[in-house]
C-alpha cells in the first residue's frame, strides 16, 4: 500500500529521533513480530524490524494509546474503560469511590454549586443537552437553567459576558465545547480577564474558570486538537492547570472555582473516561503544586495531561530494562512549581520533558528555558524536550499518532539521556 | 434587599462562612433558577414615571419651584409606541449642579490637553470634551447600584462617576496616587465603588461586558441596570451584535449607549457603516434616538430606558447624537476629515453647556458674572488638582509585580519561578 510506503519513508525519516521505524504494525512487518503477554491486560508487540527495541501497541485500561490501524491481531481487550476485577468483600473494604474523569469534574462541580451560590456554567449545551462531554449532565435539572446557562454559539461574546458578571461578584465557569473554539475569545481572555486585576490597581478580581477539552483526539481534524497552553501562557495574571486523573481533576476543579484568580483548566478529549477511585470526603488541592507520580533516581520525566499516560506505559518498560526513572505531573502550567521540579533535578540530574504542546513556543519550551536558567548546576545531560510536531494535527489516523509522542520514543529518549 | 450594598466585598466574605449562613443569598436568587421570558407585549409590574435617584428629585420639585423645560429635538423610536416626554422639570439647584458638572469635566480635558502637550501624560489621550452631556445626564437619571461601562473615552465619565480630579490625573500622569495605581493609564481608569467598571481598550468590549453585568443584576435579582456605552466606531464590532442577542435572548437589564459622535477616529460614519443609525440596527431590541448635546434628553431618555428593563421587556438601545471638539485622541489634530467651521457651528449652536446656562440666564438663576466666576472657580479647582498631582509620587519598583493575581504573597512571582 502505498501509505504504508510513505509512513515509512517518514518514520525512516524520523529513525534519528527515535521514533521506531515501524510504528504502525503492517501485515509485512507481522512476520517480524513476536507477541509477549505481560499481565492481564497489556500486550506488547516486538518488532525487529528496525532493530528497535518495542512497539507497545495495546489497548491499555484507559481505553487510548496508540492503536495500529491496519493490525489484524489486537483482541485482547476490548473494553475501553478497565474491567473491575475485584470480588465484592474487597470492593467495600476499599475506601472511597470510583468514578470516570468527566463524573469527577461533575462531582467538583457539583459540590462548589452547592457550597456557593455564584457559582454558575456558562457555555454551548451545558444545560439540557448536558454537555458534549457529559460533564454537566443532569445539573440543569438540578439547579436551573439560570446556573447551566445555555448560551448561543458566540465564544467572543459569552465569555466576556461571564468575564463582566465575574467583575461585579458572580463565579462563572466558562466552558468551552472545544478549547480550539475559544481562540474566538482570545481577546477577552488576554485583554480583559488576564489583564484587569493590573489595570485597575487591584480594584477588581475576576474569579473565573475557564475549562475545557483540548490536545489531540481520535481523528478529529486539525482544528478540534489544537493545544491553547502555548498560546496562553504568556498573558500574565491567568493561570494555567491541566488535570490527568479523576482524582487530581476532581481537586483541580474544586480550586480553580475557589480561587480568586482567572484560572483555565485544560481537560483532554481522550481522558474522560478514565476510572479512578478517588476518596469519599472532600479534598481541594493546590493549583501551583506539582504532583510527584513516581519517584525514582535516574531521571526526572517532566509531563502533564494525556502524556503522563503514555510516559507511565513507557514507565513499565524502562523498569523492565533497569531504569529507575522519577515521573512528575507538573499539573500547574501557569505558573510552573518549580520547587518541586527543582527539588527533582537536584536528585537525579537529567531531564525530560514530555508533552503534547507543538515544539515551538509551547509548555516545553518554556519549561526547559526556567530550568536552564534556574537549575543549570545540577545538569549532567542538555535538558530533552519531546513534543508534537510542528503540523497541524491530520486526519488520517496513522499521521495523526506520528504527531504526538509515543511511548517507544520515551523510552529511546530516557535511555539517551541515561547515558550521560 | 437585606445585604450590604458592596455585594462583592459580601460575597467574598460569605465565601469564607458556612453554608447556613448563604441561605439568605440562596433566596435571593432567582427562586426557580428559570429564566423568565417576556411574552411580546406582556407588561411586567407597573411602571414608575421617574426611577431612583431622579424619583427623589421629582418629589422635591414638586415641592420646591420647579421650571419647565422643553426638549427641542424629537426622539426617534424604533419598535417603541411612545417615547419620553419631549419635556421635563428642572430646578434652580439642579441646574447649577449641572452647569458645574458639566463645566468641570470641560475642564479637566482642556487642561489633560495642555499635560500632554506639555508630556506629563504620555500614550493615549481621549479627550470627553463636547460630550458631557451624556455622562451629566446618564449619571443623573441611575441610582450607584447601576453599573456603567464604557470605552477608552472615559474621563468624563469617570469624574461625572464621583471619581475625583486627583485621582483622575494622577492616573493619567502615571502616579502612584491614580485610581489605578497608575497602571491602568488613560483608558483604565475604573471606580469599584461607585459600580464604574472602566476604561476599556479594545473597541466595542464593552457590549458583552456589560450584558455580564446585567447578567450578574439579573442573577443576583437586583433591581438595577447595566449600561453598556460604545460609539458609532464600534457599533459594527461581531461581539456587539453577539451581546445584543445574548441580552433580548436572556431580557438582561441592559441598556446600550450608543455615543454617536460621526467618526470613528478619521472615518466618518457614513464612511464606516452600511446603515448609519445605530438605534434601529436590531429588529428585536426596541432603541430611540436623541439629542445627545442636551442633558435633560439624556437624562429622561435614561429614566425611560431603565423603566423599560426594569419592567422585564430586556435591553434597549439609546442613540445619543454628540459630538466631540477634539480629535479623536491627542494624536489627532481632528481637522482632516472635518473642517473647522463644523466645529465651531457645533459649539455655537449645539454646545452642552450653553445650553444649560442660557436656561439659567433666562431664568434669573445667575447673572453672566457669577457664572464666569464659577468658571475661574472651577479652572482653579482643576488646575490646582492637576499641580498636585504632578508633584505625586511614581509608583514603586514593586508595583510591578504587585496585582498580577489575587493572593500575591502565596505566590512570589518573577517569570516562572514559585
Amino acid at each position: 500500500m502505498e501509505s504504508t510506503a510513505l509512513l515509512q519513508k517518514v518514520t525512516a525519516g524520523m529513525a534519528f529521533r527515535g521514533t521506531p521505524a515501524s510504528l504502525l504494525s503492517s501485515s509485512s512487518a507481522s512476520s517480524h513480530v513476536a507477541r509477549i503477554k505481560l499481565g492481564s491486560r497489556s500486550v506488547i508487540r516486538v518488532s525487529r524490524l528496525s532493530g528497535l527495541t518495542v512497539k507497545a501497541t495495546h489497548l491499555n485500561a484507559y481505553g487510548f494509546g496508540t492503536m495500529p490501524h491496519n493490525s489484524t491481531a489486537l483482541k485482547t481487550v476490548n473494553k475501553a474503560v478497565a474491567v473491575k476485577t475485584e470480588t465484592g468483600s474487597t470492593a467495600t473494604a476499599q475506601q472511597g469511590h470510583e468514578l470516570l474523569l468527566f463524573e469527577a469534574l461533575r462531582e467538583g462541580l457539583e459540590e462548589e454549586m452547592e457550597r456557593d451560590p455564584t457559582v454558575c456554567v456558562i457555555g454551548e449545551d451545558v444545560g439540557h443537552y448536558g454537555g458534549s462531554y457529559k460533564v454537566t449532565k443532569g445539573m440543569a435539572e438540578k439547579f436551573g437553567d439560570l446556573r447551566l446557562l445555555d448560551t448561543p454559539i458566540a465564544e467572543n461574546s459569552f465569555t466576556g459576558m461571564a468575564i463582566g458578571a465575574a467583575m461585579t461578584g458572580l463565579r462563572p465557569i466558562v466552558e468551552g465545547m472545544n478549547m480550539g473554539f475559544l481562540l474566538l475569545a482570545f481577546n477577552q481572555i488576554a485583554n480583559n480577564c488576564g489583564m484587569l486585576h493590573y489595570t485597575s490597581g487591584g480594584q477588581f478580581t475576576i474569579p473565573i474558570v475557564i475549562r475545557g477539552p483540548g490536545g489531540v483526539g481520535k481523528q478529529l481534524g486539525a482544528e478540534h486538537s489544537q493545544r491553547l497552553e502555548s498560546y496562553f501562557q504568556s498573558v500574565p495574571g491567568l493561570q494555567m492547570v491541566a488535570c490527568s486523573t479523576p482524582y487530581n481533576a476532581k481537586g483541580l476543579m474544586k480550586a480553580a472555582i475557589r480561587s480568586e484568580n482567572p484560572v483555565i483548566l485544560f481537560e483532554h478529549v481522550l481522558l474522560y473516561n478514565l476510572k479512578e477511585r478517588i476518596p469519599d470526603e472532600e479534598y481541594v488541592l493546590c493549583l501551583e503544586e506539582a504532583e510527584l507520580v513516581r519517584p525514582g533516581q535516574d531521571i526526572t520525566i517532566l509531563t502533564y495531561s494525556r502524556m503522563r499516560h503514555h510516559v507511565l506505559q513507557a514507565v513499565k518498560t524502562l523498569v523492565s530494562k533497569g531504569y529507575d526513572p522519577e515521573v512528575i505531573d507538573i499539573r500547574s502550567l501557569k505558573p510552573f512549581d518549580l520547587f518541586a521540579i527543582g527539588n527533582s533535578v537536584k536528585k537525579t540530574h537529567k531531564v525530560l520533558i514530555v508533552e503534547e504542546c507543538m515544539r515551538t513556543g509551547g509548555i516545553g519550551a518554556s519549561l526547559r528555558a526556567a530550568i536552564m536558567e534556574n537549575f543549570f548546576d545540577e545538569l549532567d545531560a542538555p535538558i530533552g524536550c519531546l513534543s508534537s510536531q510542528d503540523v497541524p494535527t491530520p486526519y488520517a489516523g496513522p499521521l495523526e499518532d506520528l504527531t504526538v509522542v509515543q511511548p517507544p520514543q520515551i523510552v529511546f529518549a530516557v535511555e539517551q539521556l541515561c547515558k550521560h | 434587599m437585606g445585604w450590604p450594598r458592596s455585594i462583592v466585598g459580601a460575597l467574598q466574605r460569605l465565601n469564607q462562612r458556612g453554608l447556613a449562613e448563604r441561605g439568605d443569598l440562596f433566596l435571593s436568587i432567582s427562586r426557580e433558577y428559570t429564566l423568565q421570558r417576556s411574552v411580546p407585549g406582556e407588561r411586567h409590574g407597573y411602571i414608575l414615571r421617574s426611577f431612583g435617584a431622579n424619583a427623589y428629585r421629582s418629589e422635591a420639585q414638586e415641592r420646591k419651584s420647579s421650571i419647565p423645560v422643553e426638549i427641542p429635538v424629537p426622539y426617534q423610536l424604533h419598535k417603541l409606541s411612545e417615547g419620553p416626554p419631549q419635556h421635563t422639570q428642572t430646578t434652580q439647584d439642579e441646574l447649577m449642579k449641572y452647569y458645574r458638572d458639566m463645566a468641570l469635566i470641560r475642564r479637566m480635558e482642556i487642561t489633560a490637553d495642555i499635560l500632554f502637550k506639555s508630556q506629563q501624560i504620555r500614550g493615549f489621550c481621549h479627550l470627553y470634551d463636547g460630550q458631557e452631556a451624556v455622562a451629566v445626564g446618564l449619571v443623573e437619571a441611575l441610582t450607584d447600584d447601576d453599573s456603567i461601562i464604557t470605552a477608552y473615552r472615559d474621563h468624563g465619565l469617570y469624574l461625572a462617576r464621583g471619581g475625583t480630579l486627583f485621582e483622575c490625573f494622577s492616573e493619567l500622569m502615571g502616579k502612584r496616587t491614580g485610581c489605578s495605581g497608575g497602571k491602568g493609564g488613560s483608558m483604565h481608569l475604573y471606580n469599584v465603588k461607585k459600580r464604574f467598571y472602566g476604561g476599556w481598550g479594545i473597541v466595542g468590549t464593552s457590549a458583552p461586558l456589560g450584558a455580564g453585568l446585567s447578567f450578574a443584576h439579573k442573577y443576583l435579582n437586583k433591581k438595577s441596570v447595566a449600561v453598556a456605552i460604545y460609539g458609532d466606531g464600534a457599533a459594527n464590532q461581531g461581539q456587539i451584535y453577539e451581546a445584543k442577542n445574548l441580552a433580548a435572548l436572556w431580557d438582561l437589564p441592559l441598556i446600550l449607549l450608543v455615543e454617536n459622535n460621526h467618526f470613528g477616529m478619521g472615518t466618518a460614519e457614513w464612511r464606516a457603516s452600511k446603515q448609519i443609525t445605530f438605534y434601529d440596527r436590531v429588529h428585536y431590541i426596541p432603541g430611540l434616538k436623541i439629542d445627545g448635546m442636551d442633558v435633560f434628553a439624556v437624562r429622561e431618555a435614561i429614566c425611560y430606558a431603565k423603566e423599560h428593563c426594569m419592567s422585564g421587556k430586556g435591553p434597549i438601545v439609546v442613540e445619543c447624537d454628540t459630538y466631540r471638539y477634539h480629535g479623536h485622541s491627542m494624536s489627532d489634530p481632528g481637522s482632516t476629515y472635518r473642517t473647522h467651521d463644523e466645529i465651531k457651528g457645533i459649539r455655537q449652536e449645539r454646545d452642552p453647556i450653553n445650553h444649560v446656562r442660557k436656561l439659567i440666564l433666562k431664568e434669573g438663576f445667575a447673572t453672566a458674572d457669577d457664572l464666569k466666576s464659577m468658571d475661574k472657580e472651577i479652572r482653579k479647582e482643576v488646575e490646582e488638582a492637576a499641580a498636585k498631582a504632578k508633584e505625586a509620587p511614581q509608583p514603586a519598583k514593586d508595583a510591578l509585580f504587585a496585582h498580577i493575581y489575587k493572593n500575591d504573597a502565596a505566590l512570589q512571582f518573577h517569570g516562572f519561578v514559585r
